[in-house]
């Protein structure tokens, strides 16, 4: 940096003095800054995993069921009881099956707006697929539970058991609306925007020269996409994946709102058609009464596990990209 | 990168404006009330009042604040209605100076001390707004339903499972009840309405029901969330069942249960849930007016599921401006106008015998 030649080389030399000087200042000032900034937020997650281990590790210690397999969550009154094994599937299965839901829409809707539309009306669409994203979740929870919820219950949970309810993953358990396959509708919608936008980017950017080379070959607009487009873009795709899945897996108000909770004692079921409580649902459903430090705790802990489940989704995402940014180098 | 940034930078904004403009558009003007100072009859001092609790007497309370408001123009008072557990903890640790709550201060708990030392004196629990819990229903061609405790009992514990079971045709004689599952809906939340409803269902079904009383659900069925949520699941789902707020039942139209503690069957009505609140004994000492609700009651006309919610203040200990604002606030509430009104809204008057108890502890705050 230092040995930065000045192209203006007939420049005075106090001048270049006074502003290499400014710059050197200003430099200094704005690395400070952006290195705070890093900092903080470094900080602020580190913070915020303290605060969780150091509030669940009580409430672990005295759980007198096994926190990762028991279903039990029973935490007033003198001993606790509590895992999440109930939790975790239905958190898992909710969001894994709103990215199935969610993915080859995005990535259509993204091929369509960077391939195929005309871009008089790609820009337009775009920004209506952003606005979905600024639709508060709560909006989206009501919607479901007011509009959606007759219309899946009738015309695809119900001929779904009807049909296919000998596999366990269709069976009618008896909830009669509130699944985690609706919630997995719901979720589905509010991901649909991030990872639209983020593929989007990435097959803008598909070198042109690929395209043009796929196009001079003879390829169909279906085939240049299939050989150029898809496969430049298919890390970006993943990763936009991982950011909707970290979405869904976190999402509260509207889960909280639109899954129905399961009866103590209820039987296990793998059914997509029955109800349950992801991490964040049962947290939120619970906080009004959180009156003794060891009933917090087991939430708590609850919530740790879905702050490293959210962190291990996240870090595969990052994995991904780097392995896409490494071979788009190379 | 960069570009990308820019890009999606210049996405997010025209979104942010997008928005507002929209939000620009549905936002009216705001409503300015501007009424005289009218005097009214008693005392209006100034000051600002929190309190924070039951969600269950959230209507009953903003209808008596902006009943007290009108006349008193000076006085800002606030609720919060975060559910009873976190209004205690409030009121417990000095953030609000009352607080309202399903259940009294129990002791158990160490409520009681708590609330003892934050006010440094004993805490009453004053009963103020009685709230029948009503047991809807949505069965198309189903005008009246009977349900006895021991019914209802096995219908919330899923040991009956079908309308036309025996054990409810038995009680509804001349009633066509289809053969559908029953479908039924609990507080997914922890809700005193549930710790009440389980209260009466223990008390007046024992052999049926075993369960603790819990603000859990401890029986079967499948969760939604807040009143609202269990009175839209019913609403939706032809064969449902829940308990819920009676203002809840009667927004969404939906079917309300007689119920025959064995006196007869009993509609609810104001009346006659304000009947178990008169049946109820004092169980708290002094000006302490913790109620014994007697949900096995036998009284003619008397609907037995009755949620009574309470303020619970410090006895002494506020300073002397929101002391003054306290009573006002409070006699208010208690007052025959307001308790009237609140039955248009769904809850139950407190009977006028209830009522001069609570006056009289309203008069003992210093």
């Amino acid at each position: 940096m230092t040995t930065t030649v000045t192209p203006s080389a007939g420049a005075a030399p106090v001048e270049t003095f006074h502003g290499r000087g400014r710059d050197r200042w200003a430099d200094r000032l704005f690395r400070g800054t952006a290195t705070g900034a890093g900092l903080v937020v470094v900080a602020v997650v580190c913070l915020v995993g303290a605060f969780l281990v150091v509030r669940a590790v009580p409430a672990l210690a005295q759980n007198h069921a096994n926190f990762l397999t028991s279903r039990v969550f029973e935490v007033d009154g003198g001993t606790l009881r509590f895992g999440i094994a109930d939790l975790l599937w239905t958190t898992l299965v909710s969001s894994v099956l709103a990215l199935t839901i969610a993915v080859p829409l995005a990535v259509g809707v993204a091929l369509f707006l960077t391939q195929y539309a005309p871009p008089r009306l790609a820009g337009p669409a775009a920004a209506v697929i952003d606005l979905l994203a600024a639709v508060p979740s709560i909006v989206y929870g009501l919607w479901a539970v007011k509009v959606l919820m007759p219309y899946v219950r009738d015309d695809v949970q119900d001929p779904l058991s009807r049909a296919l309810g000998w596999i366990p993953l269709f069976s009618d358990v008896g909830i009669s609306s509130g699944t985690v396959l609706l919630v997995s509708i719901v979720l589905a919608i509010m991901i649909l925007p991030i990872i639209t936008a983020l593929s989007r980017e990435v097959f803008a950017r598909t070198p042109r020269a690929h395209r043009e080379a796929a196009l001079a070959l003879g390829a169909t607009r279906w085939e240049t996409v299939r050989t150029t487009v898809l496969p430049f873009g298919r890390g970006g795709v993943v990763a936009a994946s991982m950011l909707g899945l970290g979405r869904a897996l976190g999402e509260t108000v509207a889960v909280m709102i639109v899954l129905s909770t399961l009866a103590p004692g209820a039987a296990w079921s793998f059914s997509l058609l029955n109800g349950g409580e992801t991490f964040a649902s049962r947290i939120a459903n619970n906080a009004a009464e959180f009156d003794s430090p060891e009933k917090t705790g087991a939430f708590i802990a609850a919530g740790l596990v879905l702050f490293v489940l959210t962190f291990v989704v996240n870090a595969i995402a990052r994995l991904v990209v780097e392995r896409q940014a490494r071979r788009g180098t190379a | 990168m960069t570009n990308l940034r820019g890009k999606r930078l210049g996405a997010t904004l025209a979104t942010v404006g997008l928005v507002g403009v929209l939000a620009a558009c549905g936002s009216s003007a705001g409503t300015a009330s501007t009424s005289s100072n009218s005097t009214g009859d008693g005392s209006c001092p100034a000051g600002t009042l929190n309190a924070e609790g039951s969600s269950a007497q959230k209507n009953a309370i903003e209808e008596a604040i902006a009943s007290f408001g009108e006349s008193c123009l000076d006085a800002d008072i606030s609720y919060n209605p975060t559910g009873s557990g976190a209004g205690i903890k409030q009121f417990t640790a000095g953030q609000v100076d009352f607080a309202g709550s399903d259940s009294a201060l129990n002791p158990d708990k160490g409520e009681v001390d708590a609330a003892q030392q934050r006010c440094g004196a004993p805490a009453w629990n004053l009963p103020m707004v009685a709230g029948p819990i009503a047991i809807a229903y949505n069965l198309p061609g189903v005008d009246s339903l009977v349900v006895t405790p021991q019914v209802a009992a096995q219908i919330f514990s899923g040991k009956v499972t079908t309308w036309d079971d025996p054990a409810i045709a038995e009680i509804n004689p001349g009633v066509t009840l289809p053969s559908d599952k029953i479908t039924v809906f609990f507080r997914s939340d922890e809700s005193g309405t549930t710790e009440n409803f389980t209260k009466y269902l223990q008390a007046a079904a024992p052999q049926t029901w075993t369960a603790e009383p819990a603000k859990k659900w401890t029986g079967t069925g499948e969760g939604r969330e807040k009143s609202s949520g269990v009175a839209d699941g019913v609403k939706q789902t032809a064969g449902s069942v829940t308990y819920v707020e009676w203002s809840y039942a009667k927004d969404n139209k939906l079917g309300v249960a007689k119920v025959d503690n064995g006196a007869g069957p009993v509609e609810l009505t104001g009346r006659s849930a304000g009947e178990a609140v008169s049946v109820a004994k004092v169980a708290g000492e002094g000006n302490d007016l913790r109620l014994k609700l007697d949900y096995a009651t036998k009284a003619p006309g008397t609907y037995p599921i009755v949620l009574v919610t309470y303020e619970i203040v410090c006895s002494k200990g506020l300073d002397a401006e929101k002391t003054a604002l306290e009573k006002a606030f409070l006699s208010h509430f208690a007052s025959t106008d307001v308790q009237k009104g609140l039955e248009e809204i769904g809850y139950a008057p407190l009977p006028a015998d209830v009522t001069a108890k609570v006056e009289t502890a309203i008069a003992a705050i210093s």
